[in-house]
């Protein structure tokens, strides 16, 4: 559904984001995108849904070249920024102004979703707080049930309760034939969501795997002394001793922590990567 | 639902799944959650929920019916116990062991622990 190839992209000449960067990904999965701040997750993000265009390479997302932003291409596809800024209108107001752009729009959904989220309907935009209007724009952006949906930080600033209903309604939403891609640093929230792991680093992809396999491959462990378990590829000191990523020989079935994933990954990135080849 | 850190999600569900039935909150041959509706009540991805019940299915714990969903097998609960009785045998009685040896506790000493504890319960 998103095919990008040898893209290359920078703000300035001499300074390039992305460079070579391919990616191919299907739909029916919520992709995590990973990344230190400042790798070029957003404006990966920008480039899949045309608002920066590429330099040189090519990217055809749901059929498309976004940079051309066609009707037909921006109906289908949804971005939440992570910063938002609203109109000073009333929400049904913003309905009647942007919903229609998405012909597949469901008000049904929208105030389902803001009733979980215990949203009032009636209220000015302007005069949510930051939490509030986050949640407005995911109800909004799950709403439009476009087939490419982008989310950037989408669980910042949501209280305790409201990252629980975010993962309950994202469950419940998700379609075969659509695609989310996540962009966080919170990976503890949406850990049991996320089914494929994207790693941005040196201005491309290195790491594009479902979880399944990383687990195959990984054996995720807490352990009391660094002896116990052989083919250590990386440990984090913790209460209990310590938190291990090492080479699963026994094939045994572990959870994954993407937290020390991505710590091993940047850390340790030859050996790590090198088991997925 | 809180998982634990180290067991694969999908087994802690597919761990779940037998609460249920061994407590009898699903009766046996009846119909379970969609994988669509459990995704929502444990909140994690439904691709996660199918590969629980592949293995479910794959243990003769549950079976589907076209077009109908999830069903329980008729003996589901006492296959269970059985599974859940040989793996503790096998797994955490070890760990007990060696604990009561380092610990020096003969196992005579369990014996009469062992019947205050059903009888408090009771």
């Amino acid at each position: 559904m998103i095919n990008i190839e040898n893209l290359t992209f920078g703000y300035h000449k001499k300074q390039m984001v992305l460079e070579n960067l391919n990616l191919h990904i299907k739909p029916g999965h919520i992709y995590g995108l990973l990344g230190r701040n400042g790798a070029g997750k957003s404006s990966l993000l920008h480039n899949i849904c045309g608002l920066l265009f590429p330099n040189t390479g090519t990217c055809q997302v749901a059929g498309k070249i976004p940079a051309r932003r066609s009707p037909e291409f921006l109906q289908n596809v949804f971005l939440l920024p992570e910063e938002i800024y609203l109109p000073n209108v009333s929400i049904k107001s913003y309905l009647d102004i942007y919903a229609p752009f998405y012909p597949e729009f469901s008000r049904d959904m929208f105030f389902k979703f803001l009733k979980e989220f215990e949203v009032p309907k009636e209220n000015k935009l302007q005069n949510m707080s930051y939490g509030q209007k986050k949640k407005v724009m995911i109800s909004f952006a799950l709403a439009t049930q476009a087939k490419v949906l982008l989310m950037d930080e989408p669980t910042n600033g949501l209280d305790i309760p409201s990252k629980k209903q975010f993962r309950k309604i994202i469950a419940g939403v998700i379609k075969e034939d659509q695609l989310i891609i996540i962009s966080t640093h919170q990976v503890k929230d949406l850990d049991s969501l996320i089914d494929f792991v994207l790693i941005l680093e040196d201005n491309k992809i290195i790491l594009h795997e479902p979880v399944d396999r990383i687990t195959d491959k990984l054996a995720f462990k807490q352990v009391m002394s660094l002896d116990e378990i052989a083919a250590v590829i990386y440990s984090e000191g913790a209460l209990k001793g310590y938190a291990v990523v090492a080479i699963n020989h026994k094939q045994e079935p572990s959870r994954m922590d993407m937290e020390i994933f991505f710590n091993a990954v940047l850390t340790e990135k030859q050996q790590i990567l090198s088991q997925f080849n | 639902m809180d998982f634990n850190n180290t067991q694969a999600i999908y087994l802690q569900i597919a761990d779940y799944v037998c609460d249920k039935i061994q407590l009898e909150q699903w009766r046996e041959d009846e119909k379970i959650p969609s994988v669509r509706e459990l995704a929502v009540i444990l909140e994690v991805n439904p691709n996660t929920i199918m590969r629980s019940y592949e293995y479910l299915q794959q243990n003769e714990i549950i079976y589907t019916k076209r077009g109908m969903g999830y069903f329980t097998q008729p003996n589901a609960a006492k296959k269970i116990l059985k599974t859940r009785q040989e793996q503790f045998m096998a797994e955490e009685l070890p760990q007990l062991f060696k604990k009561m040896q380092l610990l020096n506790i003969p196992v005579s000493q369990l014996q009469a622990s062992y019947e205050q504890f059903i009888n408090t319960k009771n």
